[in-house]
């Protein structure tokens, strides 16, 4: 449980990371707090949206979902389910694909490094190694909730 | 489990209220309107040029950079009369700060981040790259960060960047350049001077600068 408990504050943070990029996009933040400049350089490029939709909404509604799953996942009838892991998994091990396309793209294509990006790419990791410890130990779970009480 | 919840209750209450925070703070500095303007804000400055001196004829524009129908004009007609007419030599193109203050708060900022791009060299990239970004900060509440990126694309020395910004060096300069067009009698943007006289924005495009040109060299070849 703590696995699924650490991915979930994780997520929240990643939610206040992404809801910070996304408010400076939609102009409600002035100056983002980064050093380099990589920030608004990143920002402001044309990959800074996907599909026609702002990349730091993308994230921000994708740790939602994240935290939702993962807080859900904690209540009594579902801490010991597999699905919830296993979405789990699958949810942040596409931020972790995503996540790395973007870094590419800082890296080799834009020429920048927004260290909020950075910072929610690592986030994204984190919550995927969680989730996998978490997958890791919910099949035993499962096992002891359907193995016969000894008498 | 109560701990957790506890943990997960201080982490959204910091975070919204750094959220909060952030939105709040004042972030960029404001361009002062009612600058007193000093010899040294105009001394050797009339304007930012691009064409040759010894082109046919000169268009002085006053244009605001908030303004929709200047960035039509910057982004469409413009870059034609660049290539066809100021890159040969036909035209010399004058661009002065015309900022509508009253419905266009972020023109002043937007006109002096291009002034302070001019400082490193890179005037017209950053009057370009301003005008193709409007429909983006147009809509934002403090575009600063926003004119930022632009410069760092740009490739501009960020911190000489930002002291220009933060000590709102060329505040004088533009309103000394808003002031020359009320002189002239602009009331509207973009407008436009010729010769003396000042042409709307409907007035001026291509073709009329065009056939203005070829007629300008037609006198010349028969007078030869």
């Amino acid at each position: 449980m703590k696995y699924r408990m650490a991915a979930a504050l994780l997520s929240l943070v990643g939610v206040f990371v992404s809801s910070y990029l996304y408010l400076y996009k939609i102009g409600k933040i002035g100056t983002m707090a980064c050093g380099t400049g990589g920030c608004e350089t990143v920002q402001t490029s044309e990959w800074a949206r996907f599909l026609g939709i702002e990349v730091s909404l993308l994230g921000l509604l994708g740790y939602l979902g994240l935290f939702l799953v993962a807080l859900a996942g904690l209540q009594p009838p579902l801490v010991a389910r597999r699905g919830v892991a296993l979405l789990l998994v699958a949810m942040s091990g596409l931020g972790v694909a995503f996540a790395f396309y973007l870094t590419v793209l800082e890296v080799f294509v834009i020429h920048a490094i927004c260290y909020w990006c950075v910072g929610s790419a690592v986030i994204i990791l984190l919550v995927l190694a969680a989730s996998l410890l978490d997958l890791r130990r919910t099949p035993a779970l499962e096992s002891e909730s359907v193995a016969p009480h000894p008498s | 489990m109560k701990t957790f919840y506890i943990v997960i209750g201080v982490v959204a209450v910091v975070g919204a209220a750094a959220l909060w925070w952030m939105m709040k703070r004042p972030t960029s500095v404001e361009i002062p309107i009612d600058v007193v303007i000093q010899a040294s804000d105009t001394a050797g400055f009339s304007g930012y040029y691009i064409g040759s001196q010894d082109a046919l004829i000169e268009v002085s524009e006053y244009g605001d950079y908030q303004c929709p129908f200047c960035q039509s004009f910057a982004v469409v007609q413009f870059p034609t009369i660049k290539s066809r007419l100021v890159d040969v030599g036909l035209v010399r193109w004058r661009f002065r700060d015309f900022p509508l203050d009253g419905s266009h708060p972020h023109a002043r900022m937007a006109a002096h981040s291009a002034a302070c791009a001019d400082d490193q060299g890179r005037y017209w990239e950053a009057h370009e790259a301003i005008y193709h970004g409007q429909p983006v900060w147009t809509l934002e509440r403090n575009a600063a960060g926003t004119f930022r990126g632009y410069m760092q694309q740009l490739g501009l020395d960020l911190p000489e960047y930002d002291a220009c910004m933060g000590d709102t060096r060329y505040a004088g300069r533009i309103e000394a350049s808003r002031q020359e067009g009320i002189r002239l009698g602009v009331n509207s943007t973009p407008s436009f001077v010729m010769n003396g006289r000042l042409f709307a924005a409907r007035g001026m495009n291509y073709d009329f600068l065009r056939a203005l040109t070829d007629s300008l060299q037609q006198v010349a070849a028969a007078g030869e």
